[in-house]
């Protein structure tokens, strides 16, 4: 993690001069009063200086959302939301941060140090904000030269026609892709979490690979500049067109702190025919405290369009944090033979909710979809799978496999699965296999009778447990996710 | 040198250790024969510190060292090393990392350099060919789809790896057949020096054709009745437990 987190951040701080977040450098005007109207779409479109078609988008949706209740159905509980007590617009540098690492919970260090994280990247994840309130910078690092990184990462992408940017930098200068595309797998009123988030959105990654392009490299949040704050309502597009295949990385291993306690995100993304796209996550976000207090409500919308045929969408994703999650990345599989694919790995502790899992809709012939989810509860936690496979009339030969699996730590703890089949085909072959199990005891004294001690030992085991998915995630970030894994269960036992 | 002295212990509120006395030199081999239910495999696990079963009274020393003082691990780190009756399974766990794992967690703790995985896997395929097993017993998952008599050798497998210093194998000859029998006996005859102590639990008489014990104990209910040269296993096998454990009452 260390030495790459690092060399990223660096790159963060190089790039970073040349975005200006559409914010105007005035301090009075970088943050908007609390409460959502009209108005404060309004002031946020106007700052972002975007074109009239998507205020009226941002509009359309807010109109919607006011009509929308929040959903109740699923397994997760939490007092009510006050959503007039949400800043909608509020520049990064205006949140109140701990001036020093004195002042951040202890508990999150210790756990910074144990993932390997250099001191000073520590202070950006806690962050600390520097002398006069200004946002901490990285050191250009002598390790390496962090300008050349930068201009090579650029370089390389633009040679083979791989538009990366903000979204926000997207809406200005390639509007007629964004305007094409935004919205058009997750509609503006599809949920009341994606209705808001379309509302108020302030930015997120945009990603178009053209026609038979394979993108050079990962592409990562790591990259994107500020990636750091863009987490409260970040709305992400992803376009591969014909051919075309890209793995974008989303998220970091270190536990991030965020003083924003609501967050709502959408993710869509289109495979053309035969295009790729790799979308991997680890989430951990602040998850509260050992007593359940604070931590990130994570009401998350992802979805897929595979609309060509043989496309594949393949969504995999490690989730530790948040105090609630609530996302199930989804595949609309349109195109014939198309391909969907869901690998997941839920770890619950404390008093975290998770109720996650994914959505395969088969509308083509010779649809695939494949669904693994690995849920791990502790403590007190609650972890929910909950996943939808439907296969429609059209959908000749559809075939989904669908593996659940839960390992319970503990005697505290919830693990429930709720899948919803619905097969109006009756070529289509489905299976589904669930498991329930505990980290038995004579497991954990046979790997201590070896020399394990007792933490390793739950690593050991739950790493075990979860490998067919992280075996799915980019080499170094299953190398981070396994030790992440092993930290975030740290205490669960014994 | 492995001292026991009055050891009782209880599982669940029951008694099943009554008071072991039990010394076994520094670079000797015991055995410990003794019909179910004598207390053998509860003695293993007193050993190695297994949760539930607890001391009542005495103590149990190696080197000096008060074994029921440590955690499991630090008695790992110690240098002791139990072959389980029934070797667990380890889903989704590599052998090798399972094995490098604990390799290097017990050389850590000994301040010893860890190895890395080239280093490892020198040492892991020197054993398997001494062992006469199959490179791919490390490719598999901990004991996972292998046959009894797999899990035993693994186990084998994992104390030549390890290299302990204090050896129990509980019933590791159970359910195993004459040529399973004859690697598991040479690997622990491969380990037999002046730095390495074993405590042999066994039912049979067969497995000490292959590795020649120093000194023979019968345990019967809780206690050790008796002990002896190898001649008092063959004494076993002839007369059975009964008429011994009636002589000793």
């Amino acid at each position: 993690m260390a030495a790459v987190a690092e060399t990223l951040d660096a790159v963060q701080s190089v790039t970073e001069s040349g975005y200006k977040w559409g914010f105007s450098t005035d301090i009075e005007m970088d943050i908007a009063p609390k409460g959502l109207s009209e108005d404060t779409i309004r002031l946020i479109s106007a700052r972002k200086n975007e074109p009239g078609w998507l205020l009226e988008w941002r509009l359309k949706a807010f109109a919607l959302w006011q009509q929308m209740e929040e959903p109740e159905w699923a397994m997760v509980h939490h007092p009510p939301i006050d959503y007039q007590d949400v800043h909608y617009y509020a520049a990064p540098k205006q949140k109140p941060g701990p001036k020093s690492l004195d002042e951040v919970d202890p508990e999150l260090l210790r756990t910074y140090e144990k993932l390997g994280i250099p001191l000073k990247e520590r202070a950006i994840l806690a962050g600390v904000e520097e002398e006069g309130g200004a946002r901490p910078q990285v050191a250009v690092d002598a390790v390496f030269d962090s300008v050349s990184v930068a201009t090579t990462f650029r370089e390389t992408l633009a040679e083979a026609g791989v538009i990366f940017c903000p979204i926000s930098e997207a809406v200005q200068k390639h509007p007629e892709l964004v305007r094409k595309y935004l919205g058009s797998v997750v509609p503006v009123g599809d949920n009341f979490f994606a209705a808001l988030n379309s509302a108020v959105f302030t930015d997120g990654s945009f990603v178009f690979i053209p026609k038979g392009v394979r993108c050079p490299m990962e592409l990562s949040t790591y990259f994107r500049i500020n990636a750091r704050n863009t987490g409260q309502f970040e709305r992400t597009l992803i376009i591969a067109e014909e051919g075309a295949y890209a793995s974008y990385l989303e998220g970091c291993t270190a536990p991030q702190r965020d003083e924003n306690q609501l967050h709502a995100a959408v993710v869509e993304l289109v495979a053309m025919a035969d295009a790729q796209i790799k979308y991997s996550t680890v989430q951990n976000w602040y998850p509260g405290d050992s007593e359940g207090r604070g931590g990130i409500y994570n009401f998350v919308t992802k979805r897929g369009a595979c609309r060509g045929a043989r496309s594949k969408i393949s969504w995999t994703q490690v989730e530790t944090g948040s105090a609630i999650t609530w996302k199930y990345p989804s595949c609309i599989l349109q195109g014939d033979d198309s391909v969907g694919e869901f690998y997941s790995v839920a770890v619950t502790a404390n008093h975290q909710q998770a109720d996650t899992g994914t959505k395969m809709i088969h509308i083509g012939k010779n649809t695939r979809s494949t669904i693994v989810s690995k849920g791990i509860s502790a403590g007190h936690s609650n972890n929910t799978y909950r996943g939808l496979v439907r296969i429609l009339p059209r959908a000749d030969g559809a075939r989904n496999f669908t593996q659940c699996d839960s390992l319970l730590i503990g005697d505290q703890c919830g693990a429930h699965t709720v899948p919803y089949i619905e097969s109006r085909n009756p070529t289509a072959k489905l299976e589904h296999e669930a498991t329930t199990s505990k980290i038995a005891d004579d497991q954990l004294f046979y790997c201590r009778q070896r020399g394990l001690s007792q933490e390793d030992a739950v690593g050991l085991i739950v790493n075990g447990f979860c490998k067919d998915v992280l075996k799915e995630l980019p080499m170094e970030f299953a190398v981070e996710a396994q030790k992440l894994l092993a930290v975030s269960l740290e205490g669960s036992v014994g | 040198m492995l001292e026991i002295k009055g050891l009782t212990a209880t599982v669940d509120g029951k008694e099943i250790l009554k008071g072991i006395d039990l010394v076994v030199p520094q670079g000797e081999v015991h055995a410990i024969m003794g019909p179910n239910g004598s207390g053998k495999s509860t003695l293993s696990y007193v050993l190695s510190g297994r949760e539930g079963y607890e001391v009542t009274g005495g103590s149990a020393t190696y080197d000096g060292q008060d074994l029921l003082a440590l955690a499991p691990e630090e008695r790992a780190a110690a240098g002791l090393f139990l072959a389980f009756q029934y070797p667990v399974e380890l889903p989704g766990v590599g052998n090798a990392n399972f094995m490098r794992t604990a390799l290097n967690a017990v050389r850590r703790a000994r301040g010893e350099p860890e190895l890395d995985a080239v280093q490892f896997l020198k040492r892991a395929r020197a054993e398997l060919r001494r062992l006469s097993m199959a490179d791919d017993m490390l490719k598999r998952n901990v004991n996972v789809g292998f046959s009894g008599g797999e899990k035993k050798r693994n186990e084998v497998l994992q104390m030549a790896i390890l290299r302990p210093k204090l050896a129990i194998l509980d019933e590791t000859d159970s359910g195993l057949d004459i040529d399973a029998l004859k690697i598991v006996a040479e690997g622990v005859n491969a380990l037999r020096g002046p730095d390495f102590t074993a405590v042999v639990i066994t039912h049979y008489q067969r497995l000490l054709d292959h590795i020649v014990p120093d000194r023979v104990h019968v345990l019967a209910d809780g206690r050790i009745i008796r002990s002896g040269g190898p001649e008092l296993a063959h004494a076993l096998e002839a007369g059975g437990y009964a008429s011994m454990i009636a002589e000793a009452a």
